[in-house]
This record gives C-alpha cells, sequence and structure tokens, in this order.
C-alpha cells in the first residue's frame, strides 16, 4: 500500500448528503474481478449520460476539478454497500482524501486499508472547508496527517482526530495481514482455548 | 463482574488480543463468501502465498449475479457475471472451502443459506463481504460486512482487526398491531433515526414485538440494522432461537447441543448493563411503512402523503428535492395514489417462507393487475421446495406472477432482472438508491404483504384493506 503523509491537492466539494456506494460505483462495475481501472466510472451514473458523454456540471467534469485529490463531501458519506469497490474507483481516480461531518462505517475502514485518508471534523468546520472547495483549481488544500491536520487554501487550520493504529498503518503503508501474521501464537492459543469452551463452532 | 450486554459478551468471548489503544484482534468463527467481492481476496492470497486459515469454517455461494430463471441451467450469458461465478467456483475448490454451486439444491442468497444451514448460531461472530450480513444477528449473533481487503484478512488469519462500537438499545414494547409486519418495525426504526443514526453502533433489538416475531421476522429486522447505519443488529436468542437451529445440518448434536445450549441461555443484556443509546416505539405506534425517495430514512406510514423539501432541513432539503425529481413524485400527493409497473417479492430481507406466505395470504385466489410485470425470487433452493410443497408457488403463478430460482436477482440487479428508466418498482428488498434495481429505476421499498397488494391494485395500497 501507498504511504500516505503530506498532501497538497485540488479539493472538489459535493454537498451532497448520503452519497451512497452505488453513486459512488455502480454496480454494473462490480464484475471485475481485479482491483484496478475502476476510477473511469467513478461516479458514474452523475458523470456521464446513457451515451457515455460527459455531463458538463458535474463537479469532476468541470476543467478546475479534473485533477482533484481530496471531496468535500456531505453528512453520511459511504453509505449502503460494503462494497470495496468504492474506495477502489476513488483511489484510482486519484481522491487521496475525503472530507465529511459523517462517513459510513465500512466504506469507512475500507479507505484506510486502500490509502485514503477519511476526514471527519464538525459541521462548521465543513462549511468552511466546503466554501474553500469552491473556489476551483487555485485553491489548494493541504493535509497532514502526521500532525492531524486540513490547512484552507486562507491557512485556516482545523485539527481531526484520527485512531493512532490506522494512522500508523497508512503513514506506514503497512499491511494489516503481515502485522496480524505476527500475531499467530495468539490466534493459536484461542483456538486452543475454544476448542474446548466452545467445541460445537 | 459488571453488568454487560449481549454485544459486550459476545465480544469479549472473541478478544484474541487487545492492543494498548484498545483496538482488538477477533475471532471470527463463521466466514460466508460470495462472488462479488472475493475475487480480489483469493487473487491476494495466491499473490502472497498465503492459505485460508480455517476453510472448515468458510462457506462459499454464488448468489448475486446468478440468473434466476428457470433455463439457468444452460449457463451464465453475460461473460463478466458468468466469470465471477466461476472464479468462486474455482478459489472455493482450490482453497478447500464449503461450497454451494449454482446446481445444488442448497444454493440462495448467502444470508439465507447461512442459517438455513445451521451455520449462523448463537453466541458467533459471522462476518461477510456484505453490508446485510447483519441479517445474522437475528439469532444473538454478532454479524457484519466487511470490504474486500478484511475479507482477505480473514481468510488468512481468521481474525479481523477491529474497535469496539457503543451499545444502543432499540425496544419496541408492546404487541403490533394487525397487518404489521417485521419489514415495518425495521423501517420505521430507521425513518426514525436516519441512515446515519446508528453509526457508531451495534443495536440490540428488544421488546415485547420483537419477542413475538418469528426467527425469520427477526433476521428482517436485523438485516436492515445496516440501512440505519450500525455495526450490526442483535437479538437475544430464546426458545425460538434453540428450536429454529435445532437439527440444522451444521448444528451441534447430541452432548455438544446440550453444551452449546448451556452457553446460549448466558447471552442476553444483563439488567443493569449500560446502553450509550436507547431508542423506545410503541408497536402500536407502528403502520405498514412505505419509502418514498431514494434513502432507506425517507419512510413514512402507508396512509401519509408525500413530503415536500421545505420539511426538511440542512442539506436534506437538496437530496429530498433531487429523491422527488427521480421519483416523478410531487409534495403533498397521497401515497396510495403510486401507480406502480412491477413487484419484486425476494431478497435477503424478504425472501424467507414466511414472507413467501404473507405474499400468498393476500394473493390466494385474487389476480394481479393487467400489464403489471410482478416477480418472486425465493432466497434459497430450499425455500422454493418448500414454498412448492406448500402449494405457495400454485397461488403466486395462478395470481400471474413469475416464480423463480434463488438469488439476490433484483434487489441489486446485477443480473438481467432490472427496471428500466422510469419504471416504478414495489419491492421488499432493502435499498431504494438511484438506480438500485436498474438505471433510473424508481425504488418504493415495503413489506412483503404491502408488494402483494400493490401488485393487485397496480398502486401502494394500505394492505390493511385487503385483509
Ligand atoms: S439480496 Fe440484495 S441485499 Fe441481500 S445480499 Fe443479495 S444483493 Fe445484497
Amino acid at each position: 500500500m501507498e504511504k500516505f503523509d503530506k498532501l497538497s491537492g485540488i479539493a472538489a466539494p459535493m454537498p451532497l448528503v448520503n452519497i451512497d456506494t452505488d453513486m459512488i460505483i455502480p454496480k454494473v462495475f462490480l464484475k471485475t474481478i481485479k482491483r484496478s481501472g475502476l476510477g473511469a466510472n467513478l461516479f458514474d451514473e452523475m458523470r456521464f449520460d446513457r451515451k457515455g458523454n460527459e455531463i458538463a456540471d458535474f463537479v469532476l467534469n468541470k476543467p478546475a476539478y479534473r485533477e482533484a485529490q481530496i471531496l468535500v463531501a456531505g453528512d453520511n458519506f459511504g453509505c449502503g454497500s460494503s462494497r470495496e469497490h468504492a474506495p477502489w474507483a476513488l483511489a484510482d481516480f486519484g481522491i487521496k482524501a475525503i472530507v465529511s461531518t459523517s462517513f459510513a462505517d465500512i466504506f469507512f475502514n475500507n479507505c484506510f486499508k486502500n490509502g485514503i485518508l477519511p476526514i471527519v471534523l464538525p459541521q462548521e468546520a465543513v462549511d468552511v472547508l466546503m466554501q474553500d472547495a469552491e473556489k476551483g483549481a487555485n485553491a489548494r488544500m493541504d493535509v497532514d496527517l502526521e500532525a492531524q491536520t486540513v490547512t484552507t487554501s486562507d491557512g485556516e487550520v482545523f485539527h481531526f482526530e484520527v485512531d493512532s493504529f490506522k494512522k500508523h498503518c497508512l503513514m506506514n503503508g503497512l499491511d494489516d495481514i503481515g502485522l496480524t501474521m505476527e500475531k499467530a501464537a495468539s490466534i493459536d492459543s484461542y483456538e486452543a482455548k475454544a476448542a474446548t469452551s466452545r467445541p460445537w463452532v | 463482574m459488571t453488568a454487560r450486554t449481549l454485544y459486550d459478551k459476545i465480544w469479549d468471548d472473541h478478544v484474541v488480543h487487545q492492543a494498548e489503544d484498545g483496538t482488538c484482534l477477533l475471532y471470527i468463527d463463521r466466514h460466508l463468501v460470495h462472488e462479488v467481492t472475493s475475487p480480489q481476496a483469493f487473487e491476494g492470497l495466491r499473490m502472497t502465498g498465503r492459505k485460508v486459515r480455517a476453510p472448515e469454517k468458510t462457506i462459499a455461494v454464488p448468489d448475486h449475479n446468478v440468473p434466476t430463471t428457470l433455463d439457468r441451467a444452460k449457463g451464465i450469458e453475460n461473460e463478466e457475471s458468468r466469470i465471477q461465478v466461476d472464479a468462486l467456483d474455482k478459489n472455493a475448490r482450490d482453497f478447500g472451502v464449503h461450497y454451494y454451486p449454482v446446481s445444488d439444491v442448497r444454493q440462495g442468497i448467502v444470508h439465507i443459506v447461512g442459517p438455513e444451514q445451521g451455520w449462523t448460531l448463537p453466541g458467533m461472530t459471522v462476518v461477510c463481504g456484505d453490508s446485510h450480513t447483519a441479517t445474522h444477528g437475528a439469532f444473538g449473533s454478532l454479524a457484519h460486512g466487511i470490504g474486500t481487503s478484511e475479507v482477505e484478512h480473514v481468510l488468512a488469519t481468521q481474525t479481523l482487526i477491529q474497535q469496539k462500537s457503543k451499545n444502543m438499545k432499540v425496544e419496541i414494547t408492546g404487541k403490533l398491531p394487525h397487518g404489521v409486519t417485521a419489514k415495518d418495525i425495521t423501517m420505521t426504526v430507521i425513518g426514525k433515526t436516519g441512515t446515519a443514526g446508528g453509526t457508531g453502533y451495534v443495536i440490540e433489538y428488544c421488546g415485547e414485538a420483537i419477542r413475538d416475531l418469528s426467527m425469520e421476522g427477526r433476521m428482517t429486522v436485523c438485516n436492515m440494522a445496516i440501512e440505519g447505519g450500525a455495526r450490526a443488529g442483535l437479538i437475544a436468542p430464546d426458545e425460538k432461537t434453540f428450536e429454529y437451529c435445532m437439527g440444522r445440518p451444521h448444528a451441534p448434536k447430541g452432548a455438544q447441543w446440550e453444551a452449546a445450549l448451556a452457553y446460549w441461555k448466558t447471552l442476553f443484556s444483563d439488567e443493569d448493563a449500560h446502553f450509550d443509546k436507547v431508542i423506545t416505539i410503541r408497536a402500536e405506534d407502528i403502520a405498514p411503512a412505505v419509502t418514498w425517495g431514494t434513502s432507506p430514512e425517507d419512510v413514512l406510514p402507508i396512509t401519509a402523503t408525500v413530503p415536500a423539501p421545505t420539511d426538511f432541513k440542512g442539506g436534506k432539503v437538496e437530496a429530498v428535492q433531487r429523491a422527488l425529481d427521480y421519483m416523478g413524485l410531487t409534495p403533498g400527493m397521497k401515497l396510495t395514489d403510486i401507480e406502480i409497473d412491477t413487484v419484486f417479492i425476494g431478497s435477503c430481507t424478504n425472501g424467507r417462507i414466511e414472507d413467501l406466505r404473507a405474499a400468498a395470504a393476500i394473493l390466494k385466489g385474487k389476480k394481479i393487475k393487467d400489464g403489471m410485470r410482478a416477480m418472486i425470487v425465493p432466497g434459497s433452493g430450499l425455500v422454493r421446495a418448500q414454498a412448492e410443497e406448500e402449494g405457495l408457488a400454485d397461488i403466486f403463478k395462478e395470481a400471474g406472477f413469475e416464480w423463480r430460482l434463488a438469488g439476490c436477482s433484483m434487489c441489486l440487479a446485477m443480473n438481467p432482472d432490472q427496471l428500466s428508466e422510469g419504471e416504478r418498482c414495489a419491492a421488499t428488498s432493502n435499498r431504494n438508491f438511484e438506480g438500485r434495481q436498474g438505471y433510473k429505476g424508481r425504488t418504493h421499498l415495503v413489506s412483503p404483504a404491502m408488494a402483494a397488494a400493490a401488485a393487485v391494485t397496480g398502486k401502494l395500497t394500505d394492505v390493511r384493506e385487503m385483509m
């Protein structure tokens, strides 16, 4: 996994609440058995018409936001399905951080496994960042994971919370499975114990 | 010992390792796998030379992509769907996990097959790369959806890295009125809490109305816990639960059954256990529910009218305007005046035998409205067989319903069962998102009885008037 450290990028505003995983990557694109290449269909039904032409007023189609790396979104981003295709599509498009007041639980976890930082901030802060994002390509937003801050193009700084373990993994690009396998002895002894306490499992 | 909730107890019994910051490695008792969210995980194992740690606790079944038409033995036409199902076939065999292929009568929606085969039992941890894993919480097992990276993690280690959620109690007091079902309970709860109301929580459903539900009904309630944003939904096991489990193919037998039973009887929230949030709803206040918008929180009783964007606040105003445009509805219109083109009865929410019985009770001796497209997709091959034995299938066919084979079908329309643009559907599934049942398709979520009623009248209908 790619390491996440500091990011200075264009932020795209998506004020809609409850942006669900079906919007992020419609299910017709779930039929792949690979992880890559989904960026082309990110937000497909909002981004393209049925003939495959771009819908001009969708934010990521506007010249100012085509290179966006950050999304500033309405409440409850990523609700719905557990499909990891959603963060895969976002990551493949180039999105590295998402700011919202809240995220759906499974989506939130999936982001960290794919090098995306979901940032939870209170409404007032998201409002300011949303306004900053509206300014377009000249306004770059800065995200510093180490310091746990987001900084607007005007220099206004917001501090965010992040789980220390998730932060550590993201900053170092660590693979969870490798880390867990180091605890194989604990798993062995748990299984041995469970074999007597709950043998029917 | 301090008083613990049911969630606390299951959690405590599955902690393999706890880090200083509270992050836990949780042992997973059952891992259910389907074809859409697993190929990349198995590929990951191959690339790293890892094995499935506990193949005997891993159960695979294709459901999302499989055709549900009667001629499906001839194979899957859509190439990409076929590749996914073939990949599951190969992965299940290569890695030696339990497997129910499309040709097996036990095949069906993963969340229906698990309980039916006795894989899901009280007090277990159950995961699946699918958000509706919450269904299994009906047995008092801690069950939730995971992403594909986590699927790979569970395959390789039989554990999951987890932070503990908070406890929420949703109590439904009293008795449900006539014509009101488990689906109406769960939809009403989401209408009340919103789709983010449960974020960060595990919900325990309790109260007389929940106790009174069958296991099928309890599964319907827990199924939609995820639509309320919760990590999982739980219901404490009781005699009904034990009775349901007894004799299932993978349930314990003999002395092991007795030992299991003794353990299962300890699985309840202690009297003074702490809940971080409590919601109480009176069963008598619940009416048959229906969604009018494009989020499961857009719920109203069938007797209500379509709301206006100005009835809402904040970001929801814009979302409601967008939803009404998408759904082609005008504020103030009676919900019972909404005309329906299609009816879909099925899914892991409402594809069990009891759901089919409820639909059949309404449809008996009736015909669906002229021009109506109506299908019933049983949740598993065994549900289908039972419905045929009970004579339900004949009722459906005589009424004009298509009687399909088991799968997810039009719940998410990954197979050919899809709505066309503007087509309006009364569906017993769990999501009414934009495009969920087909590009620009319009979905109204309802109970099986309500769906059957709509098929007959051609409009959203208060089923109580037909009972
Ligand atoms: S029936 Fe629908 S909600 Fe249930 S597992 Fe299948 S697609 Fe998902």
